[in-house]
């Protein structure tokens, strides 16, 4: 009743085919933003807060191609700098919380015993707690700024990945050339950096990915609640929030930014899932 | 059953413990001085030291949690510091705004997360399969402000079929409420859905190729017979935990989702009451929020140990 059933050989083959197509598809539209991130002083038609009063709320025509806003502002230009901000909160936050989770599953994973126990149930502990109470409380008490949108959003990814992360270090754990290791005589340092760490790349991969795009997530949509970048910022979900106010009016302000991220965190989530896919079919 | 209920149920007050030590001291590291804020600039030391000690603030710390938590529990929640009405009325009235969008949210999501998890899992590999699967990853990675933003232009401004603002006006008919609502509970289930989609086909694929659903295809059944009877519980019983854990990130969202449709709800309360630095709302919003998330989280587990008699028998913990 499943129709063709593909085993081994060939299944293997038809997801590594997709996985090809799912990569090269969410990776250019990543490099894309990340070019544009890098370069967009180079590549807007215009400056992204130069007002020009007398062509507010252009609709989208020739000249400005995704039409203005209330202040007159090219929403095109400003889509094109708004993908800075997005784009270096989300690294920062993915490479911080996946160093820290990391270590944390490796130490806790490879050791065992107590400190295992109190490390995991500590992060329990905080898994529990709710991340968006965590987050408005945070930032209402330490202000806005983007140190704080990074630290709370590796914060929160670190508990994620430590419980990957020592997951998987209980798996190698158990595998015989940690044995051999063990029997040859290693430290459990060079047993944890030197045998069982870098078999964790393929997990802690897939962890990061996902959590970048989960951190474009977070970012947006602080951003949207007036918790990360100021209002009036070109940020994707600063710009959302400011120009909702003018949604029957000009819509195109809105959907341009929400397209953008829209675009990120789905070429994202492609990426993360295929690479997930391929870990599995091996 | 009963062992588990009881370590569960024990463990509550231990998180709550943990979640409002936190709630306190990071309220209470919130800069500012409340005293020196009611009363001014101009005001004299000696006045607002006086006002200080009225409040209770040159009392140390532990004590002053000792107190705030006795309040909370007691119900004595006082006054709201901006709003000026008392915190009970507008916590548990906004509680309830969003306990209605939330179940609304809700009850479109199990069926059609359910449905679209056993159409892609007995159809696995194939066009229906993949369609289901990018479309709910797709939409599982979008936030909720950009779903609902779309929504918005489509349903609100171009087509103009629904209203834009969640908010019900006092009168309105059920069907006309449900048109306010329908767009923020939309977003939801967009974001929500392809999790508990993925759970289902997941273990919808395993039902499918278990030897039982093809003793039963061998026996004559036919397709429907077999998913009806063999691989629908099979199937959607182990999803009941991923259902726990969306309808805690549903919450979460709330937030969002009331800021984009103007709902009052209490997302949007607490939200308001940190960026107004309203502490007696912003404490007890959170800590009402915490003990929401907690009883999710032991009802999702105790539908999933009612639903599967291995669990419920105690034979795998």
């Amino acid at each position: 009743m499943t129709g063709l059933v593909l085993t081994g050989a060939a299944r293997r083959a038809r997801i590594a085919g997709r996985s090809r197509v799912a990569l090269a598809i969410g990776g250019s539209i990543i490099l894309a933003w990340v070019a544009i991130a890098l370069l967009w002083p180079h590549l807007v038609p215009y400056d992204p807060d130069l007002q020009d009063p007398l062509r507010r709320f252009t609709p989208p025509q020739a000249g400005h191609w995704l039409g203005t806003d209330q202040f007159g502002r090219d929403t095109f230009s400003r889509m094109l700098a708004g993908a800075r901000p997005v784009l270096s909160v989300a690294p920062l936050a993915t490479g911080l919380g996946t160093l820290a989770g990391t270590v944390i599953g490796l130490v806790a994973g490879t050791l065992g015993g107590l400190v295992e126990e109190f490390t995991m149930r500590a992060l329990d502990a905080v898994v529990v707690f709710p991340t968006i109470i965590a987050v408005v409380l945070f930032v209402a008490l330490a202000g806005r700024s983007t140190t704080v949108v990074v630290l709370v959003i590796a914060a929160s990814f670190t508990t994620i990945v430590a419980r990957s992360v020592r997951a998987a270090t209980l798996v190698e754990r158990e595998k015989a050339y940690v044995e051999a290791a063990r029997l040859r005589g290693e430290r459990r340092r060079s047993l944890m950096l030197r045998e069982i760490l870098p078999n964790l790349a393929p997990t802690v991969l897939v962890e990061a990915t996902s959590r970048f795009g989960d951190a474009i997530f977070a970012a947006a949509t602080l951003s949207f609640l007036g918790l990360g970048q100021p209002p009036g910022s070109p940020e994707w979900g600063a710009s959302v929030s400011d120009n909702r106010t003018w949604l029957q009016l000009a819509p195109w302000t809105v959907l341009a930014p929400a397209l953008a991220i829209a675009s990120l965190v789905v070429a994202t989530a492609l990426v993360a899932d295929a690479l997930r896919h391929r870990r599995e079919a091996r | 059953m009963r062992r588990f209920l009881l370590r569960r149920l024990a463990a509550i007050p231990l998180t709550l413990l943990v979640v409002s030590v936190l709630v306190f001291t990071a309220t209470e590291l919130i800069p500012g001085d409340v005293a020196r804020t009611i009363l001014g600039r101009e005001a004299s030391e000696a006045a607002v030291r006086d006002l200080r000690s009225q409040l209770g603030l040159d009392r140390p710390l532990p004590v002053r949690y000792a107190d705030w938590l006795h309040g909370f529990l007691t119900g004595q929640w006082g006054d709201s510091s901006t709003l000026r009405v008392p915190v009970r009325d507008l916590v548990l009235g906004r509680l309830g705004a969003s306990l209605l969008l939330a179940l609304l949210a809700f009850a479109l999501l199990v069926p059609v997360a359910v449905t679209l998890g056993l159409v892609a899992g007995v159809h696995h590999d194939r066009p229906a399969d993949r369609v289901i699967s990018v479309a709910s990853l797709a939409f599982g990675a979008t936030p909720e402000f950009v779903t609902g933003v779309v929504l918005l232009v489509v349903f609100a401004v171009r087509l103009r079929w629904l209203p834009a603002s969640a908010q019900i006006p006092p009168g309105a008919t059920p069907v006309q409420a449900l048109g306010h609502l329908l767009m923020p509970a939309l977003s939801l289930v967009l974001l929500c859905t392809g999790y508990v989609a993925r759970h289902v086909r997941a273990s919808t694929v395993t039902a499918v190729e278990s030897p039982y659903a093809r003793a039963a295809e061998l026996r004559g059944l036919t397709r429907v017979q077999v998913v009806r009877r063999h691989v629908l519980r099979n199937a959607t019983i182990p999803a009941t935990s991923a259902l726990g854990v969306q309808l805690q990130f549903l919450l979460g969202s709330l937030v969002t989702v009331e800021l984009l449709f103007n709902y009052p709800g209490i997302g949007a309360l607490l939200l308001r009451s940190a960026v107004d630095k309203d502490l007696p709302t912003l404490q007890t919003t959170a800590m009402v929020l915490g003990c929401l998330y907690m009883l999710i989280f032991l009802g999702a587990d105790l539908v999933y140990r009612l639903l599967d008699p291995r669990v419920r028998l105690g034979s795998a913990s």
